[in-house]
């Protein structure tokens, strides 16, 4: 195994986490501002994918495809929010599962519907195609560098807009006393469909980014969903800062869990046996990492509320 | 409290009447749904211990119906092809019997709701809801992942398992056998949900601070539930998989979870015959809707939207009254 395979398993791992920040980000926002868990932030994914790969096969512009991608899911996201959502963050949490779980099957079969069963395909643009080489004689897909450049840019501007804007003060209020920022005359409920659109966005941007690196099809948003999850867990509900690094975590840990445990294996089983279990016990490797971090902080890395 | 009993009681009856009738009128395919509806209705019992006894909202039960759809699966296939299932420690053998696969379910499904639910009652809310629905996750992508059962492909089983002193592949007899283990599963429900345990429970579910002042630790008792709650869904798995005469990874999937879930939703959390009710609907949709359109999930969401914003109760809400939640 060499160096240069490792690094670009290492920036493979990066880019997942990347991706899931992106989701784990709009989650934890939610939760952390409307105490809302959205089993339906998943479909938003699948709904920038949709948009992403309509407009870019239909324009030929992979950038407004990314526009179209933000709008969409946006969209969606602000009217499911003022139309269900809002009816439900008083409610106990099972509702707001099965109403978002009922969310997800009519997205699905909606999206179904509408663009058919077969997936459809997100072309890489072209200034973005081929490989760049990186120092150290790695040789890296464009894409995927840019990707990853563009989560940190997202990262760092959510961070920017959390601590040091009058909106992410109101946020932060409210995810700390949202009957208080209430009475201080914050109009509650605009600032939940702002948040909400916001987190919204974020999934559809990462539904576009990875639309392009993997098929477009109904239900590829619950495998992420459920990642973000775990980053979340991992890192602590409401933080931003744990949602990044647990992203990171999650993604570095499946990713190298997949390329070092079947050889690791192979060191006392015979080959064949070795991928086998190697690569069963590498499926089950990022849950393995969330149950030792409950073990040792049930509230998450940097969580402030259980 | 009259009006649900007879709810209860008229559920109950619905169902075999259903099957004989459709045996004498030979129609199997009816049998099989009644069937079904039996066996989705006992994995909703056993979600509905944890879910409306103890309030705890686990989306991770596929993991529990799946274990058990695979012990059938395992045990079926190490018959089917006459190798053991392990020759080291101690020679175990295959089995095509039906109470020797149950209780490898149970077991099995057990020790797996005791591992996950002593992590998972670490903490609670809504943490528990997502770690419950990754570890089902994980399952899930084992399954996938581990080639020696048929992996992605599942495993397909061509005799049905059978049971002493019943032909399994009569469909009423199939029927018969699921019914009666859903009516035990019933009578435990009830049992629990009066005994001090369960009264100790539903105390914890309201308000654990309380419980703890009487010297007793919710931990526990959540666990126990929890344990519980696995064993019944895993048994219903095995029948689910011997019902199919195939298994696969789709039975660990988060949509089985989810499904599971929304038995126990439409009829009513925390009713007794909730789940039958709801599961008894949703195969009811599955066959009228799914014969007008393929998109019939469409207006089942829809409907559980509706019940959710505007009739809490379930079905068994509209039809036996608000009473019920007495042992609430």
């Amino acid at each position: 195994m060499s160096p240069v395979l490792i690094a670009e398993q290492v920036l493979n791992g990066v880019q997942s986490g990347v991706v899931l920040f992106l989701m784990a980000a709009g989650l934890t926002l939610v939760f952390g501002v409307m105490g809302l868990i959205n089993l339906a932030h998943g479909s938003l994914f699948m709904v920038g994918a949709f948009a992403a790969a309509g407009v870019a096969s239909a324009t030929g512009s992979f950038l407004l495809g990314l526009v179209a991608a933000l709008a969409a899911a946006a969209a969606a996201g602000a009217l499911v929010e003022v139309l269900v959502l809002r009816r439900l963050y008083a409610r106990e949490h099972l509702d707001q599962v099965l109403a978002t779980f009922a969310l997800i099957l009519i997205f699905s079969e909606g999206v179904r519907w509408v663009f058919g069963s077969f997936p459809l395909f997100l072309d890489i643009p072209t200034a973005l195609s081929g490989t760049v080489s990186l120092p150290g004689g790695i040789l890296y897909s464009r894409y995927r560098l840019a990707l990853i450049a563009t989560g940190l840019v997202v990262a760092l501007g959510l961070y920017l807009l959390i601590a040091h804007t009058r909106i992410g003060m109101q946020v932060r209020a409210g995810a700390s006393d949202r009957e208080m920022i209430a009475a201080l005359g914050v109009d509650i409920g605009r600032l939940y469909t702002v948040v909400f659109a916001l987190g919204a966005a974020l999934a559809g941007l990462a539904g576009a980014l990875v639309g392009a690196i993997q098929s477009v099809q109904v239900g590829m948003g619950e495998p992420v969903l459920i990642l973000a999850f775990v980053v979340i867990v991992i890192g602590g509900i409401g933080s931003i800062k744990g949602a990044f690094i647990g992203a990171l975590l999650v993604g570095l840990t499946d990713t190298l869990g997949r390329l070092f445990l079947p050889p690791l294996f192979a060191l006392f089983m015979d080959s064949s046996a070795a991928a086998t279990v190697g690569s069963s016990l590498a499926s089950m490797s990022i849950y393995v990492l969330m149950a030792i971090v409950l073990v040792l902080k049930p509230s998450g890395l940097f969580g402030a509320r259980t | 409290m009259k009006r649900a009993w007879v709810a209860n009681v008229a559920l109950i009856c619905m169902l075999p009447v259903v099957a004989i009738w459709a045996s004498m009128a030979d129609e199997p395919f009816i049998i099989t749904l009644a069937t079904k509806v039996a066996i989705l209705a006992l994995a909703g019992v056993g979600l509905n211990m944890a879910l409306g006894q103890g309030g705890l909202v686990s989306l991770g039960h596929a993991a529990f119906f799946g274990i058990g759809g695979y012990a059938m699966g395992i045990l079926a296939s190490h018959a089917q092809s006459y190798t053991p299932l392990l020759e080291w420690p101690m020679l175990i053998e295959g089995s095509n019997s039906m109470p020797v696969i149950w209780l490898l379910a149970l077991v099995s499904s057990g020790l797996a709701a005791l591992v996950i639910g002593a992590l998972s009652l670490r903490t609670n809310g809504v943490y528990f809801i997502m770690i419950t629905l990754a570890f089902g996750q994980m399952f899930y992508y084992f399954s996938i992942s581990w080639p020696a059962y048929g992996g992605e492909d599942g495993l397909a089983i061509y005799m049905r398992n059978g049971f002493p002193g019943l032909n399994t592949l009569v469909p009423l007899h199939f029927f018969g056998l699921a019914f009666a283990v859903l009516l035990v599963a019933l009578a435990l429900a009830t049992l629990i949900g009066r005994s001090p345990f369960g009264l100790a429970l539903n105390a914890a579910r309201q308000s654990s601070e309380r419980v703890e002042t009487a010297g007793i630790r919710p931990y526990r008792l959540q666990l126990t539930v929890f344990v519980l709650s696995g064993m019944v869904t895993g048994l219903a798995g095995a029948l689910f998989a011997d019902l199919n005469r195939f298994v696969s990874p789709s039975m660990f999937s988060w949509q089985t979870s989810g499904e599971i879930m929304v038995f126990v939703i439409l009829g009513g959390v925390a009713r007794l015959c909730g789940p039958l009710a709801g599961a008894a609907l949703f195969i009811l949709l599955e066959q009228l809707l799914g014969g007008i359109s393929d998109y019939w999930h469409i207006f089942l969401g829809a409907l559980l939207l509706l019940i959710i914003l505007f009739a809490r109760g379930g079905v068994m809400g509209l039809i036996a009254g608000p009473g019920e939640r007495a042992h609430v």
